[in-house]
């Protein structure tokens, strides 16, 4: 595999978007029909594939005990129901969930870098991610700067994601887009590649705080990138969905549009991730749903 | 959780679908026998099933839906035109009402995947009726300061590969000028025709206003040379374009003709990729490549060739053929065996004249009549699979370095129906639609429609707009 370790590469793969036909193209995908088995399928792999989260002034320790025990087991007493792929939290409270999830399977994932503007000095986003780490996050969740990407200036773009990728050693290093202030599709590819290059090891479409937050065509559009950054170096990079995504139906629509873009291969909790927090309540009810035909009292499902 | 994730099956239901054993033809009103006794099977092409026994009309018939439509439009093109738009919007809005009943019918009785008839069939069909609806009270403003008169009887040939739809195109603007309709559907897809005759029964269209006869070549060619016969419109192959307008030359009578295609779609390398692959793919195996503005010469600029062509047999991986009536299915089933066996001759051809061939790797059904996405490449324009329309899943790549040469390649057919340019360069697009010898030049799209939209053929893809004022015009005497 060639290293990957400037913005060439993102220039060598380039390309274009037509915004008339990625729209087209996720409408389409959204028509897919899921059904029976492949609906159950699709749904659990939807709970495993959950980065849930919350990123609220007012999280506390209380709140991180009660989302770490729905992460482990979101039925309680179903243990058909896997854990979820991560808890994505602010980094104050990292080294608590840390300790609460050991051995659980389901990572601690912090946002990092002045999360959800990035406008902070680069020293103190570095800091912020070394100490996020040191405290026990495997997954750290950045923010790009927009501001530097949309005056055109990718080379502080790349050295800022690759600086963070740096400081967060082991960690898996998660890239937001913050697709809806990119304001086009012909960025938010541009900037996928940018953030490939520099060392992402997933691209993510948003911080939720934005609206627009995740469409359908941006997953598509990042998908593509991911497709082609694989085709050029042969690395295999996550995608991230996030903001918005409350409806079981909306994560099987991201599902379709994985597996359609990027393949099986990408179909797995280390390569695909939703960020979400009333989505895992929705994917529960649908899962009962799908086995008993009824739809439950929402009161069945752990408000946390 | 298995390593893979199927879509399970998600076929469509047929619980709304009345299909009777034996149909009649609707002449005057009413449904009736032929004269001749003589009936013909229409099946589902996907499993080969024999769906209903539908009537042949013979020259009998034909007389009596002439002489029906004849008395009928004296009334008919007198009535005041926001009369006719009324009939014509209830028209539109039970088709809206019953779309899923035809998609359903429409999949059945052609083969066409579910998706493309409940989402692109019916509603464009209703979209027809509704916008010439809106026209009829409005013609002297087509037309301004001209006299506006109907033409008399509309004799209509359709093919066989959108069956509703092809029929809106040719009823929704004869009625809307106030012209009166005998249709012939084609054999092997009758049933929507027939459906559309009792949605006629159901919005109290008067007698003899719309009549729909049945049957094969022999039944059309007796319907066009009928004396009593005003106007013919056909689409369907330019073989019988061109014996239709040997038959009625001199005749006076009024011929729009909508025939083959072998459109170039034209990838610059500056094109945005993946966008351009999906326009590929729906230019060419879109309703299996049965589109007579098909995309079916992919002209590809050198620099990207590589780059298309890969991304292009990855993405031809992800098509997913079988039952039509599956609402994830992309490709159905090729609509009759004779068309298979046309297709299955043409592709050998193809590789007999050195082209290279690529298939998609997916099993084709035991039943019913298939193929599978196929793309050649190494194409030379001299190559059969160049000239000759397919009218099938299979597309035929060439190269070009300019501009100029795109141009060059592209015209040099005896068609032009539509043709695509996929850049990224606006000055471009307006440089190539000036020189492109086609009716249709879509930009950076392919294969979308729209009843404002004139659409027609230059050269052998025939003449005479449908869609639009200009498609008005071919139902009105103007003076």
């Amino acid at each position: 595999m060639p290293t990957v370790s400037d913005l060439e590469i993102a220039n060598a793969i380039g390309g274009s978007v037509d915004a008339v036909g990625a729209e087209l193209r996720a409408a389409s995908l959204a028509t897919r029909s899921i059904k029976k088995e492949a609906k159950v399928e699709g749904l659990l792999l939807a709970v495993r594939c959950c980065d849930l989260t919350t990123l609220e002034g007012s999280d506390s320790p209380g709140k991180i005990r009660q989302l770490a025990a729905k992460a482990q087991r979101p039925a309680p007493g179903d243990a058909s129901i896997p854990h979820v792929a991560a808890l994505c939290i602010y980094p104050r409270l990292v080294s608590l969930a840390a300790g609460l999830l050991k051995d659980s399977g389901v990572k601690v994932a912090s946002v990092a870098t002045a999360f959800p503007s990035g406008q902070a000095p680069l020293r103190a986003r570095l800091e912020e991610i070394e100490r996020a780490v040191a405290d026990g996050a495997d997954e750290i969740d950045i923010v790009i700067s927009r501001g530097a990407f949309l005056a055109g200036d990718e080379e502080a773009v790349f050295e800022e994601v690759s600086a963070s990728k740096q400081a967060a050693g082991p960690a898996h290093v998660k890239a937001i887009l913050e697709t809806g202030e990119l304001g086009s599709y012909d960025r938010v590819r541009r900037a996928s590649l940018v953030a490939m290059a520099a060392g992402a090891d997933t691209i993510k479409t948003s911080t939720g705080k934005i609206s627009p937050a995740s469409t359908l065509p941006m997953a598509v559009v990042m998908a593509e990138a991911i497709r082609d950054f694989h085709d050029a170096t042969g690395a295999r990079i996550g995608l991230k969905v996030a903001g918005g995504i409350r409806s079981a139906k909306d994560a099987l629509r991201y599902l379709v549009i994985v597996k359609e873009t990027l393949g099986e291969e990408w179909l797995t909790p280390e390569r695909f991730r939703i960020g979400a927090s009333s989505l895992l309540n929705d994917l529960l009810m649908q899962l009962d749903k799908q086995r008993t035909g009824l739809y439950s009292d929402p009161d069945r499902y752990t408000l946390d | 959780m298995s390593s893979t994730w199927d879509y399970s099956p998600a076929p469509e239901s047929t619980d709304m679908v009345d299909i009777r054993g034996d149909y009649g033809m609707f002449i005057d009103g009413t449904w009736s026998e032929p004269a001749s006794g003589e009936y013909m099977k229409t099946i589902n092409p996907a499993t080969e099933e024999v769906l209903a026994a539908i009537p042949v009309a013979d020259e009998t018939d034909i007389d009596q839906a002439v002489a029906a439509a004849s008395k009928a439009f004296k009334k008919w093109s007198k009535l005041p035109a926001s009369e006719r738009a009324r009939y014509i919007f209830r028209i539109a809005r039970v088709i809206q009402e019953r779309s899923r009943e035809l998609a359903v019918l429409e999949t059945m009785n052609g083969g066409k995947p579910i998706k493309e008839s409940r989402d692109l069939d019916i509603p464009l069909a209703a979209a027809h009726f509704f916008y010439h609806a809106g026209w009829a009270d409005k013609l002297e403003y087509a037309f301004p300061a001209r006299k506006v008169e109907p033409l008399g009887v509309a004799a209509q040939i359709i093919p066989w590969n959108f069956p509703l739809l092809m029929l809106a195109w040719k009823i929704a603007p004869a009625l809307a000028t106030g012209n009166t309709v005998v249709l012939k559907p084609a054999e092997t897809t009758p049933l929507t025709a027939l459906t559309f005759a009792s949605i006629c029964e159901q919005v109290g269209l008067p007698p003899g206003v719309v009549n729909i006869v049945t049957g094969a070549g022999a039944t059309g060619a007796m319907l066009v040379r009928h004396p009593d016969v005003q106007k013919v419109a056909f689409t369907g192959s330019t073989e019988v374009g061109k014996e239709i307008q040997r038959a009625i030359a001199g005749s006076g009578k009024r011929l729009t003709l909508e025939l083959g295609g072998k459109a170039a779609n034209i990838v610059f390398d500056d094109a945005p990729l993946d966008q351009a692959i999906e326009g590929i793919v729906n230019g060419i195996f879109f309703n299996q490549g049965h589109v007579c503005c098909a995309g079916s010469r992919l002209l590809v600029q050198e620099g990207v060739f590589d780059a298309l062509i890969a991304k292009l047999k990855r993405r031809l991986g992800t098509l997913r053929l079988g039952d039509p009536l599956d609402k994830n299915t992309d490709i159905g089933a090729i609509n009759s065996r004779q068309q298979l066996d046309k297709i299955k001759e043409l592709v050998g051809a193809g590789i007999d004249e050195g082209a290279e061939l690529y298939q998609a790797d997916c099993p084709l059904p035991e039943r019913g009549f298939w193929f599978p996405p196929t793309v050649f490449t190494g194409v030379s324009q001299s190559h059969r699979i160049a000239r000759e329309e397919i009218f099938g899943p299979v597309l035929s790549v060439l190269t070009f370095r300019t501009p100029e040469e795109a141009v060059e390649k592209a015209n040099n057919t005896p068609f032009g129906l539509s043709a695509g340019v996929w850049t990224e360069k606006g000055s471009r697009i307006l440089w190539m639609a000036d020189r492109l010898k086609a009716g249709v030049v879509w930009a950076n799209t392919f294969n979308r429609f729209d009843p404002a939209s004139p659409f027609g053929g230059y050269k052998e893809s025939g003449f005479g707009r449908e869609g639009g004022r200009h498609g008005l015009e071919a139902y009105v005497r103007l003076s």
